[in-house]
């Protein structure tokens, strides 16, 4: 069995404290709703419906691109107003599908089944991929692609990835203290499609209501066990938390599937049993308003489509002006430069700090001192790749499995000379790998 | 909006850790051996450690401003060189000499190189070495209450026992910082505990050495003998202060396994069968020129590649 933790990483401030005992609200949108094509790994969703058609809540308004890929579904009744670029959350311009809200909210007919366990495994994964489920941990991997592994005879470990290890976010935390019949449930679900599979509801120590929550719940439960991990960025980490909980260490040529696992975000495994009981698809999440810059941080259950820009002001505004905002944690989020943006399947929460941190220090000399070392997840040598990259020597970086680099930014925390080492070793690995793209 | 925002790559945050504080608590570190340096030997004492730390300092501004490069003194790495190479002086030599070996080790082994985190060597001690040879007759005129006496170390050599208390409480004649091992100690705990150096290179080194000594020290199991090859010379000094230099020392914990093993049989070597009776900084500036072979061999499997994990 897995060791409870891994070897290296770093405890930056928690920060939870903002927003983790405010209880989840819904929050109704006020403007425009804005839905990006693209929501999730694989080829874009394509549209269904064109400008001045009418759409009630939860109806198809794009399909699936393909195999890997997702349909997305309205969250509103209103109007398509428009199909055309829209900035999203990691700054890039997406095809997006505009509705405007008639602020009805009528919905389409459901198809709710009573057992869960009564549907076959096959209408069970046809479920997942018509609500259009996808990781919402954050990279947005297509849920019923992940239960549909080339050998399911050899998945072993259904692993619920509850450890929201990046500090600030709160929404994972949230949803176990409120839905955790349903996290059961779709672990439960997700068990039963492979036949030698057990359930690890894998959660940081940080959260020990959680813990002793589920712990509670499955007692009876033969095939569900509660595992306490060591708190630690980046525990949440997908290769971490397989270590962690099974002992089973992969590289990045490797599949989780390759070592008998398969790992799903909280968010993801209860909007799967939702999906399936209920028949919905995917239209809303919880995300976490926070920072010291927010004047009420908390946590908001949001329909998709939903411009930043409303929450912030329903978290009671800026206390103080900003100087960063960032789309997701402050470890992997990503700044942005215009926060009128809309929630979508992966984003998480909009982070808002007074300071920026990572401008305070002027990089100086890297002194050798081994801290980056020490903290690398991957047991890599940061500030070596790094110089690599800053001399260009791609060949060298691969040899030296710089794409091994999980990009969690342990190293750049650490360094006691501020170096940009995550930011360097980031550039090598992309153009390693669109380099093997190429050939 | 009204303000523009910052946009940067992740990560946004960082720890409080910075280069400066490391060398302070370096420099704290050291206080106590300073400290009883002087109290040992007197204001001479002082005075060198004075005037070499500016020296130094001074080196590395003057040198920043002839070649036009963004001023470096304030991550104090220039004091933690002043510092350990007063600490390795003896007490009553010349102080315009010791401006000699801070330009030395500054200029020389450090800057000419590409500054903080470049040198190939340990500056402190490739200056030492450089006055060694340069000035052996001062810096092996090692005095104790105004007479020129022998170190405990020459005196073993010779045959002659040494009294382990006075090689403890320091009070024997040697370098200003090498002779009091409880101050060293002292130091050396802080900084472990304050997470800026870790036991592994001190530990690799002391205890190889200690196995060389009772197996090629010619004086078998006698434990009053090793006792006095630990505490005696600048071992103590080497092994926590000099030795652990992160710029001239291995960056994983393997390498610095073997670093500090190659540190051992060094000294081992040069102290019993050298001319010289002691060896710590011709074994210390030796392995750090081994440290890219060193790394070289030792380089870490990354995670899920058959390493341990």
């Amino acid at each position: 069995m897995g060791i409870l933790t891994f070897k290296g990483g770093v405890h930056p401030y928690e920060g939870k404290e903002l927003s983790k005992d405010k209880p989840v609200t819904s929050y109704l949108p006020k403007n425009d709703l804005v839905f990006p094509l693209s929501q999730h790994i694989g080829a874009p969703a394509t549209p269904v419906v064109a400008k001045g058609d009418h759409v009630l809540a939860g109806q198809l308004i794009a399909e699936a691109g393909g195999f890997v890929s997702a349909p997305i579904y309205s969250s509103v009744s209103g109007t398509v107003k428009a199909i055309e670029p829209r900035r999203t959350g990691t700054s890039a311009m997406v095809q997006s599908i505009i509705i405007e809200n008639d602020g009805e909210y009528k919905s389409v007919e459901f198809q709710p089944v009573e057992d869960v366990f009564s549907l076959s495994k096959e209408e069970v994964i046809e479920r997942i991929k018509t609500a259009g489920i996808v990781g919402m941990g954050g990279a947005g991997f297509p849920t019923h692609v992940k239960l549909s592994p080339k050998e399911p005879e050899k998945i072993d470990y259904i692993i619920a990835n509850c450890a929201e290890c990046e500090p600030y976010l709160t929404s994972d935390y949230r949803l176990m203290l409120d839905e955790p019949e349903n996290l059961i449930g779709g672990m439960k679900l997700m068990v039963s499609l492979f036949e030698h599979a057990k359930g690890i509801i894998a959660i940081e120590d940080n959260k020990p209501d959680c813990i002793d929550l589920l712990s509670k719940m499955t007692a009876d439960e033969p095939k569900i066990e509660v595992k306490a991990v060591k708190t630690k960025y980046p525990q949440g980490s997908e290769r971490q938390m397989i270590f962690a909980t099974t002992g089973r260490a992969i590289n990045s040529a490797m599949l989780p599937a390759d070592a008998g696992c398969i790992v799903d975000n909280t968010a993801t495994i209860i909007n799967v049993y939702k999906a399936v009981k209920e028949g919905k698809p995917l239209t809303h999440r919880v995300v976490t308003i926070t920072g010291d810059a927010i004047n009420d941080p908390r946590n908001f259950d949001v329909l998709f489509g939903t411009s930043f820009a409303e929450l912030v002001e329903a978290a009671g505004g800026f206390k103080n002006q900003p100087e960063k905002i960032i789309s997701g944690g402050p470890m992997m989020g990503f700044a942005v430069f215009d926060y009128n943006f809309p929630v979508v399947k992966t984003t998480s929460s909009l982070l808002c700090m007074t300071k920026d941190e990572a401008a305070q220090y002027e990089p100086t000399a890297c002194i050798n001192c081994g801290r980056c070392v020490e903290v690398c997840p991957s047991r890599l040598i940061p500030s070596r790749l790094a110089k690599l990259m800053d001399h260009g020597d791609i060949e060298a970086f691969e040899k030296m499995d710089g794409v091994e680099c999980v990009e969690c930014g342990s190293c750049s925390y650490i360094c006691p000379a501020k170096r940009h080492l995550a930011q360097s070793i980031r550039a090598g690995r992309q153009t390693v790998l669109a380099n093997r793209r190429k050939k | 909006m009204s303000e523009l925002l910052h946009v940067s790559s992740s990560p946004h945050v960082r720890s409080k850790d910075t280069t400066q504080k490391i060398m302070l608590y370096v420099v704290i570190s050291l206080l106590p051996a300073a400290c009883f340096g002087v109290y040992n030997f007197g204001m001479q004492a002082l005075v060198l450690i004075l005037v070499t730390i500016a020296s130094c300092v001074l080196s590395e501004y003057v040198f920043n401003m002839i070649t036009k490069r963004k001023q470096t003194i304030q991550d104090l790495s220039a004091v933690v060189t002043g510092l350990l190479l007063a600490l390795n002086l003896p007490p009553a030599f010349p102080w315009y000499l010791a401006i000699v070996g801070g330009i030395f080790a500054i200029i020389v082994v450090k800057m000419v190189f590409g500054g903080l985190g470049q040198n190939f060597m340990n500056p402190a001690l490739g200056a030492r070495c450089f006055l060694l040879i340069s000035f052996t007759g001062y810096m092996t005129n090692f005095t104790y209450d105004g007479e020129s006496v022998a170190t405990p170390l020459a005196l073993l050599k010779a045959g002659e026992s040494v009294k382990t208390m006075d090689l403890f409480m320091g009070t024997t004649a040697g370098t200003i910082g090498e002779t009091c091992v409880i101050a060293l100690l002292a130091g050396a705990i802080f900084l472990i505990l304050m997470g800026v150096i870790q036991i592994t290179i001190p530990a690799s080194y002391i205890i190889t050495f200690a196995i060389f000594t009772l197996l090629f020290g010619g004086h078998g199991f006698d434990m009053t003998f090793l006792v006095a090859e630990l505490c005696g010379g600048g071992l103590m000094l080497g092994a926590f202060f000099m030795a652990t230099d992160y710029a001239t020392s291995p960056i994983t914990t393997n390498g610095r396994i073997i670093f500090g093993i190659c540190l051992g049989i060094l000294t081992g070597v040069f102290r019993f069968y050298g001319a010289s009776a002691e060896g710590v900084s011709y074994a210390i500036i030796f392995s750090n020129l081994l440290v890219p072979l060193i790394e070289k061999v030792s380089r870490p499997k990354a995670f899920g590649k058959g390493g341990k994990a």
